[in-house]
């Protein structure tokens, strides 16, 4: 494939006191394409969302977003570039209602911008976008305060709150992670909507049978290293992909 | 059997959290009366109090304005200790311009609201990024800091401070431009954070991150918060100076910054009406136990405790509460 390349990692490493938690790591991502990251517990996956997302700045190395540095610029800005991710640990507004928790999405400058200045009326938006993720709108679940909401709702509504900002790449950190097998199958339809859509999307994930069922390539890492990319079958074959995950034989 | 107090909202509450549909002239009052009645309180009352109890009623008014200016940082989560430096900071500029340039008050009193709110803002611009307990402990410095500066380099009178202010016309003209600026105030701010704008002071306060993470410079919205904020307290503190018609170093006093805190406490924050019902409260409270001599301090005290143990969510939250929910008790099979 020739397509363009939408995120370009390079030489990238963070130290955490006397630990490297993404060590000298390089990678691509081109435009359209899902990839999946995948490595055992603290092996720097989120340490590297946070720092494509500019939420933690890097030792050395760079990141490069459709050409243009974004190493050093301010989280807010590169959302406003179109990069938007979502967190693990899902913390709404639990008192206000869900509909009312994309308010602030909504109010984001990159919103209006892309609208040719206007806001528009935001609580109609924020329940199309909310019915498009899976809140049934015939049940009034938008309605409820995201306090009552199970588990799977408000992980819906963190995917909800990343795509009001209409990303061209969209960062899920472990979007799946605590769901049910059916609420996972429920959420896959959505992810590859927006693929259709043209999005670049990144997955951090542990669960693997449903990742590799979505994602066009894996990359694994371990203590901040790739250590294996490519196809799912290739990578989960690798010698260095299964020590990884079980352990050495010695 | 066991029993279980259940609450039930009353009628029309239940039928909409905020559209309403009103049919009757009760319904009306049941939702303007709690608006009205203090409204009506603060304009009325001055008529029929003496002049002491007036007095009285302009330090509420003032306390009041710095509660809320307290309250809305809180709302931004900026916990400030420091209230003191937006009410020096305002009575200081207003009191220059008069006695310097000879501003008569109703030209002092805005400059000094605007410019003190604006100095403030730039002050603690540096420290927007620190969170919790090190941006607290900043704000409880600056003003300390600041009466050094004025007591060691003798600017603005030193410590003797400037005095021979042009004072207001009347004590009436003085509550009622207290009065007026505290309901724009109070029904201002409330309605200011029941906006998209005001959410997203307030998402500031739970979870910063993700409104970075909107594309929103939380930066900015902190300084603007911050602005509002430190505008209201100077003015409390230009229309004192012009009260007393004195201005000096015990305008950056830690009163200024302790008691708005227990006013926001006592009525309950994050709804500034609680900061002013804590107002309300406290300062008259304070003025009746002066009778009583050395003991005021600790029976003040013991109250504010009483008030924090007993209804730590405060009392306008309560009142609140027992308006809009009726109660009974109800048996439950084990």
């Amino acid at each position: 494939m020739s397509l363009p390349t939408a995120l370009r990692v390079e030489n990238l490493c963070k130290i955490f006191g006397r630990v490297a938690a993404v060590d000298h790591l390089s990678c691509e991502v081109r435009s359209g394409e899902l990839i999946g990251i995948i490595g055992p517990n603290g092996s720097g996956k989120t340490t590297l969302v946070n720092l494509i997302s500019g939420f933690v700045k890097p030792t050395s190395g760079r990141i490069l977003y459709n050409g243009q540095d974004i190493t050093r610029t301010a989280p807010h800005k590169i959302v406003c570039m179109g990069i938007s991710r979502t967190f693990q640990m899902v913390r709404p507004f639990y008192r206000l209602p869900a509909y009312k928790n994309m308010i602030i999405p909504l109010y984001s400058p990159r919103v209006r911008q892309l609208a040719g200045g206007q806001y528009g009326d935001r609580n109609a938006v924020a329940l199309d976008l909310l019915e498009e993720v899976g809140f049934e709108r015939d049940a009034h679940v938008a309605y409820k305060p995201a306090g009552t909401l199970p588990q799977g709702y408000l992980k819906r509504l963190e995917l909800a709150k990343a795509i009001a900002l209409s990303p061209d790449l969209l960062i899920l950190d472990e979007l799946f992670s605590g769901l049910s097998l059916a609420e996972v199958a429920s959420i896959v339809p959505v992810i590859e909507k927006l693929r259709l859509a043209g999005k670049t999307i990144i997955m951090i994930e542990h669960r693997l049978k449903e990742l590799f069922r979505i994602a066009d390539r894996i990359m694994v890492l371990n203590f901040g290293q790739k250590i294996a990319e490519g196809a799912a079958a290739e990578v989960m074959a690798s010698e260095d992909v299964k020590k990884a995950y079980l352990g050495s034989e010695e | 059997m066991k029993k279980r107090r259940e609450r039930i909202d009353r009628g029309i509450k239940a039928r909409s959290e905020d559209v309403y549909a009103l049919c009757s002239w009760r319904e009306m009052l049941y939702l303007a009366g709690p608006r009205l009645l203090p409204a009506a309180a603060f304009l009325l009352l001055p008529l029929f109090l003496g002049v002491y109890w007036q007095k009285v009623m302009i330090s509420v008014a003032v306390f009041a304005l710095l509660a809320m200016s307290w309250d809305l940082l809180a709302q931004t989560g900026m916990i400030s200790l420091g209230q003191a430096l937006f009410f020096g900071m305002g009575a200081y500029v207003s009191g220059i311009l008069n006695f310097y340039f000879g501003a008569p008050p109703w030209i002092a009193i805005p400059i000094a609201t605007v410019l003190g709110g604006a100095l403030c803002t730039l002050i603690l611009l540096p420290v927007l990024r620190l969170r919790g307990i090190y941006f607290s402990m900043v704000t409880l410095i600056v003003p300390l800091m600041l009466v050094r500066i004025i007591e060691a380099t003798k600017i603005f009178g030193g410590t003797e401070g400037l005095s021979g202010m042009t004072p207001l016309p009347s004590t009436l003209t003085e509550i009622y431009l207290a009065t007026g600026v505290l309901l724009g105030v109070l029904f201002g701010l409330r309605r200011l954070m029941e906006t998209d704008y005001g959410l997203v002071l307030k998402g500031i306060r739970d979870n910063d991150r993700s409104v970075t993470n909107a594309g929103i410079n939380i930066y900015w919205f902190k300084t603007q918060a911050l602005f509002i904020s430190s505008t209201i307290g100077a003015f409390a503190g230009a229309f004192m100076t012009h009260v007393y018609m004195f201005v000096g170093m015990p305008v950056f006093a830690l009163d200024y910054s302790i008691l708005p805190i227990a006013a926001a406490v006592v009525g309950g924050g994050g709804t500034l009406a609680g900061a002013t019902l804590g107002a309300v409260i406290l300062v008259p409270l304070s003025e009746a136990l002066r009778g009583i001599g050395g003991l005021r301090i600790v029976l003040y005290g013991l109250f504010l405790v009483v008030f924090i143990v007993a209804i730590p969510e405060g009392l306008f939250d309560y009142i609140q509460r027992k308006y809009h929910q009726m109660e009974r008790w109800v048996e439950i099979d084990q």
